[in-house]
């Protein structure tokens, strides 16, 4: 009464004992969405304040603060990130700062941004 | 050795649930379920249990956070009652729809307004169409077993749906009765693992839970809820003469007293069966040919069964402890409809009883048996024990 496989390769089931159960889709996709294109304000990250405590890295919610692997941020990752902003609020250092998304992606962009 | 204990019908759910040591546990109290969190939350502070107790802010949140941890591959359990279970409502199908094992001790109480915190069965009859079982209990030993009972119900993979065990606010939930209780390695034993289809913390084969389903395939995710219920009819006695191996105790999906040459039976559940099978013995001794039908599984409906118990009786009534206002109370419209498919004519008297914690006298069930025996019978419904 169950259908166990891959969603992408089981095709369109045909009848209703092959829909998998509870609407289950096998695999995941969440990964390659770029949940990113949701953000209106964007963290941008002053390497020169920025002490690596990684209370950023800690609370952001879309594992979107970058480090070398030995401790020390590196930037952000705008991939994921949907600028909430906790990073901002929470840097001890003021090491991050929101700005519109505008600054960067709509006219004019990069007249005040990077 | 199983031990006898005097004990409530609230707080021997509790027990079962220690016995039980379901992973997770989340609950938000009301009255009259209050005592079986409340009693639960004693034995994790002292380390009876394993389970994570999850204590929330609403009654929505307690249902969600069963789904959830269900769909991760736990065993879960909770309790509630009344306008608690109304607020989760919104979550019932979707635990129906992900397919999630939850045994969920249902303690009857009328749903507000006006308030009033005693015994009627709108909570549970409100949510009868959610994908649950329904299992109705008399007492608190009933209450007890179906607890145990139920996991193993609710996680047989023909099955895989979430249960109400319910049973009757403060008149089965407050009341102290004798309750055989079973040694802990026999239900630990009897529940045995949770072993989880498509558990969502099983990294190596991802799976999404809660995915859209739009008009291509909506409605055959609800067919194979359909043949899960279905399923349930096949399975269940199975499951409860398994218990009985362990227990002594068996369970029948409808609990028949003396309906086998009776030409007058009175359809009930839960708690005022007792009352009713008093009156049957009291009329039987005076030579009237009275019954009782207990109607345990009312989700799914065993309709076949019933018709096949009703079929040869004179005249029925039907006594719900809820209403369909405007139309035929719940358990009145389930016989009706399954009298009607076996193509017998018989008379069925619709009554209501005992709504807001209303007593239900043996009186009324003597009164009705009376009737019934006259041919009194009308397709008026009747209200037992309404100031009129
Ligand atoms: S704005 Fe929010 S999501 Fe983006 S990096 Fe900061 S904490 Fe993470
Ligand atoms: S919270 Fe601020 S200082 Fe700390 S690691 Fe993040 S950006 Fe650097």
């Amino acid at each position: 009464m169950t259908n166990r496989g891959n969603s992408a390769e089981m095709g369109k089931p045909k009848r209703w004992q092959d829909v998998p159960m509870g609407g289950i889709a096998f695999g995941s996709s969440a990964e390659a969405v770029e949940t990113g294109q949701w953000r209106s304000m964007r963290p941008v990250w002053d390497g020169e304040k920025c002490i690596s405590c990684l209370l950023c890295w800690n609370q952001c919610p879309d594992r979107s603060i970058l480090t070398d692997g030995n401790g020390k941020v590196t930037g952000i990752d705008t991939f994921y990130c949907k600028g909430c902003g906790i990073c901002a609020h929470i840097c001890p250092k003021k090491a991050i700062e929101m700005r519109p998304e505008s600054e960067f992606t709509g006219p004019g962009a990069g007249a005040k941004g990077e | 050795m199983p031990r006898r204990e005097i004990t409530s019908g609230n707080w021997a759910f509790a027990e079962a649930m220690r016995q039980i040591n379901p992973d997770v546990v989340a609950a938000y109290p009301i009255t009259p379920s209050t005592d079986i969190p409340m009693k639960f939350a004693d034995f994790v502070a002292n380390g009876k249990v394993d389970t994570n107790f999850v204590t929330v802010e609403s009654e929505h949140s307690a249902i969600t956070a069963c789904v959830t941890a269900s769909a991760a591959g736990a065993r879960v359990m909770t309790a509630s009652s009344a306008n608690g279970v109304a607020l989760m409502h919104e979550i019932f199908p979707i635990a129906g729809c992900f397919r999630t094992p939850i045994v969920f001790g249902l303690v009857n109480r009328c749903i507000g307004a006006p308030i009033n915190i005693h015994c009627d069965h709108s909570d549970s009859m409100a949510e009868r169409d959610a994908g649950w079982v329904h299992l109705y209990c008399e007492d608190a030993q009933e209450a007890y077993d179906t607890a145990i009972l139920a996991i193993r119900l609710a996680e047989h993979k023909d099955v895989l749906s979430p249960v109400f065990v319910c049973q009757d606010g403060f008149i089965t939930s407050h009341g102290f009765e004798p309750v055989e209780i079973l040694d802990d390695a026999a239900v630990k034993a009897f529940v045995g693992e949770r072993d989880a289809d498509f558990p969502l913390l099983d990294v190596d084969h991802p799976v999404t839970y809660g995915s859209f389903a739009m008009s291509e395939y909506y409605f055959e995710i609800k067919r194979q809820q359909i043949e899960a219920m279905k399923n349930v009819l096949k399975v269940y006695d199975g499951v409860a003469k398994e218990f009985e191996a362990v227990s002594g105790r068996f369970y029948p999906k409808l609990d028949r007293y003396r309906t086998e040459d009776a030409d007058f039976i009175v359809v009930v559940m839960s708690s005022a069966s007792g009352v009713v099978k008093d009156v049957v013995d009291e009329l039987r001794e005076q030579g009237i040919k009275a019954g009782c039908l207990r109607v345990r599984m009312f989700r799914p409906f065993p309709a076949d069964e019933v018709a096949e118990i009703l079929g040869t009786a004179k005249a029925v009534a039907v006594l719900d402890r809820a209403l369909s206002i405007g139309g035929t109370a719940p358990l009145a419209a389930e016989i009706k409809s399954a009298l009607y498919d076996c193509g017998k004519n018989i008379p069925v008297q619709s009554c209501v009883y005992g709504l807001g914690g209303r007593d239900f006298f043996p009186q009324y069930a003597r009164e009705l048996f009376m009737d019934l025996a006259a041919g009194k019978v009308s397709r008026e419904e009747r209200y037992l024990g309404l100031l009129e």
